[in-house]
């Protein structure tokens, strides 16, 4: 058994909020950057480039602004916020809330690698199948998406990192309460502010960087199986 | 029957196409560039042409209102560089189009046996050789039951072994499989062992488009497939062996002596007779070592080759000589001379 007592209770609560909040952002947001990443890559309709501004836009803008901008668009005031809320929907000051914040800031980050593995598919390969009598649908599912499995896993760890990593964004938009919407970062944070925090605050850092290493090394090492199955297995 | 008539303005070049395949090899014959593969994009439903119409014994495929998917065409395609699925076994490329096309799910025993593919069936793209890259794509397109096999230049990419390897497989598919064949090449060679009709194109035009053995002894086309090859491609029938081991065909010009080869008797060759090849004589000319004199009679004189009707000229075949203009003018040939035809030496193609 590995000891668990070297954290307190509080601090594995920010750790599993921090897991829970990048698991449902990354796993929420990929269907729609696989989508909007294709829809990039691959049509050309009115409106591309500002498809392609309105998404880069949380690289650009300052974390807070993003945030302020998630409270004012889905506070339970907000435009979005009020007409959710009776549906049981309600974002602020939830972890669920957290989970949005980290999405966005983590969307950019997805399409952009997603979209280089559709540049990289050779649209032939699908104009092949098609002559096979394939519907474009079926096309999709059998020979694009299994071709860009490593763009998609690099954009999922992308995702991840982001939303494990995501500070400016969550704390503007959901606060900072532990068991709520304490995240990993807002409890270091919390930590380094009083005088005693700064041991506890030492060890979170830590689990932040075995994460987001595991992170990357499984990622890595999905992305070697699947392009030594496409390549061939000499 | 494939009927092809379109324009397209693409990459600064005007295509005006418009042509008719018959069954059989259908040779699609010209220059890189002059708009071949754009063709058969166009057929394929891959592009789409700005006018024009396009249809497949008698299904209209294209025209102004109607402009089917490539799903929708059922034109079987092999492409230059094969374009298997890289992530599937070479079982699983051959079995993509069963989900859609269930006409040829039943065939793929035949066709995995017919081209040799069971040994490769787990393997995978990348592991598999040029050459039998290209033999798994024309199994999984002629398992997506096509009404028309299309081919883009198949063995363009492969070294001179490779492409000794492959062709023997185009032989038997144009034999065995009754399925018309649009063939798309720039080499003289494939065409001349391959097709039956031939599409002459050049610049984005259809130049001429024909039977290839009335291309090959036409002397103002046959050029166009170089002027080595210009000469005749006759039918044979194998009469008999003689005593001596020379195997006797009848042709439409007479009776003719092959070297022995393993032939029977009934089998129809395809011979070829390159215009280099023969020597025309005005009196039937004695003590000559040559085997093969065909009484002839002279059809056109053109740029240093005579075109001859063998026999009494009841056939359609011609054949070519090449006469320098000085013999033509001593010989006093013109249109209706009749002349004996020395045929130096026969090539045999197998039908």
């Amino acid at each position: 058994m590995i000891p668990t007592d070297w954290l307190g209770p509080q601090e594995w609560q920010a750790v599993r909020l921090s897991l829970r909040v990048a698991a449902a952002a990354t796993l929420a947001s990929l269907p729609l950057a696989v989508a909007v990443a294709w829809l990039l890559a691959r049509r050309r309709f009115p409106g591309h480039g500002l498809l392609s501004g309105v998404v880069h836009l949380p690289l650009i803008l300052p974390p807070v602004v993003t945030g302020y901008l998630l409270l004012v668009t889905f506070g339970t005031q907000g435009p979005v916020g009020s007409l959710l809320k009776p549906l049981g929907i309600v974002f602020a000051f939830r972890w669920t809330g957290a989970a949005l914040a980290c999405g966005i800031m983590g969307f950019p980050l997805m399409v952009r690698a997603i979209r280089l593995g559709f540049e990289a598919v050779d649209p032939k390969l699908e104009q092949a199948a098609a002559t096979l009598g394939a519907p474009r649908a079926w096309i999709f599912v059998t020979v694009t998406l299994p071709l860009i499995l490593p763009a998609i896993l690099a954009g999922a760890t992308l995702g991840f990192a982001k939303a494990m990593g995501e500070f400016g964004a969550t704390i503007t938009f959901v606060s900072n309460i532990p068991g709520q919407t304490q995240t990993l970062p807002s409890a270091i944070y919390a930590l380094l502010q009083v005088p005693s925090g700064e041991g506890a605050a030492l060890r979170l850092v830590l689990v932040s960087v075995v994460i987001a290493m595991g992170a990357v090394l499984v990622s890595e090492w999905l992305a070697w199986r699947t392009a030594a199955r496409i390549e061939a297995r000499r | 029957m494939l009927e092809v008539a379109f324009r397209h303005r693409f990459q600064g070049l005007a295509l005006d196409v418009a042509f008719q395949a018959p069954g059989g090899v259908t040779a699609l014959f010209g220059p890189s560039g002059c708009g071949k593969s754009t063709t058969i994009n166009a057929i394929a439903g891959l592009m789409r042409p700005e006018q024009g119409r396009i249809a497949l014994d008698g299904r209209v495929l294209f025209d102004g209102g109607t402009n089917l998917s490539p799903q929708a065409r059922r034109i079987g395609c092999v492409f230059q560089d094969a374009r298997l699925f890289p992530h599937m076994t070479v079982a699983a490329n051959l079995r993509y189009p069963s989900r859609w096309r269930r006409g040829a799910a039943r065939d793929f025993d035949r066709i995995t046996r017919m081209l040799a593919l069971e040994p490769l069936l787990q393997r995978r793209p990348g592991t598999l050789s040029g050459g039998e890259r290209q033999r798994v794509a024309i199994g999984r397109a002629l398992l997506s039951d096509p009404a028309l096999l299309v081919m883009d230049e198949p063995l363009a990419a492969l070294d001179e072994a490779r492409k000794a390897e492959i062709m023997p497989w185009l032989e038997r598919l144009r034999d065995q499989i009754r399925l018309p064949i649009l063939y798309v090449s720039h080499s003289v060679p494939e065409v001349l062992r391959l097709a039956t009709t031939v599409v002459l194109m050049q610049q984005g035009r259809v130049v001429h488009s024909g039977a290839l053995a009335d291309i090959l002894a036409d002397p103002q086309l046959a050029p166009q497939l170089g002027a080595r090859e210009a000469g005749a491609l006759i039918r044979a029938t194998v009469e008999a062996r003689e005593e001596d081991g020379m195997i006797r065909v009848a042709t439409a010009g007479g009776p003719m002596l092959l070297p022995g080869m393993d032939l029977a008797p009934g089998q129809v060759l395809r011979l070829r007779i390159l215009a280099h090849e023969v020597i025309l004589a005005r009196e039937a000319p004695p003590g000559l070592s040559a085997l093969n004199v065909l009484p002839v009679v002279v059809t056109r004189i053109q740029g240093g080759l005579v075109q001859l009707a063998p026999g009494q000229g009841a056939t359609h075949e011609r054949m070519l000589a090449q006469v320098t203009p000085r013999s033509a003018k001593a010989l006093e040939l013109q249109p209706g001379t009749p002349c004996h035809a020395i045929v130096k030496s026969v090539s045999v193609l197998q039908s």
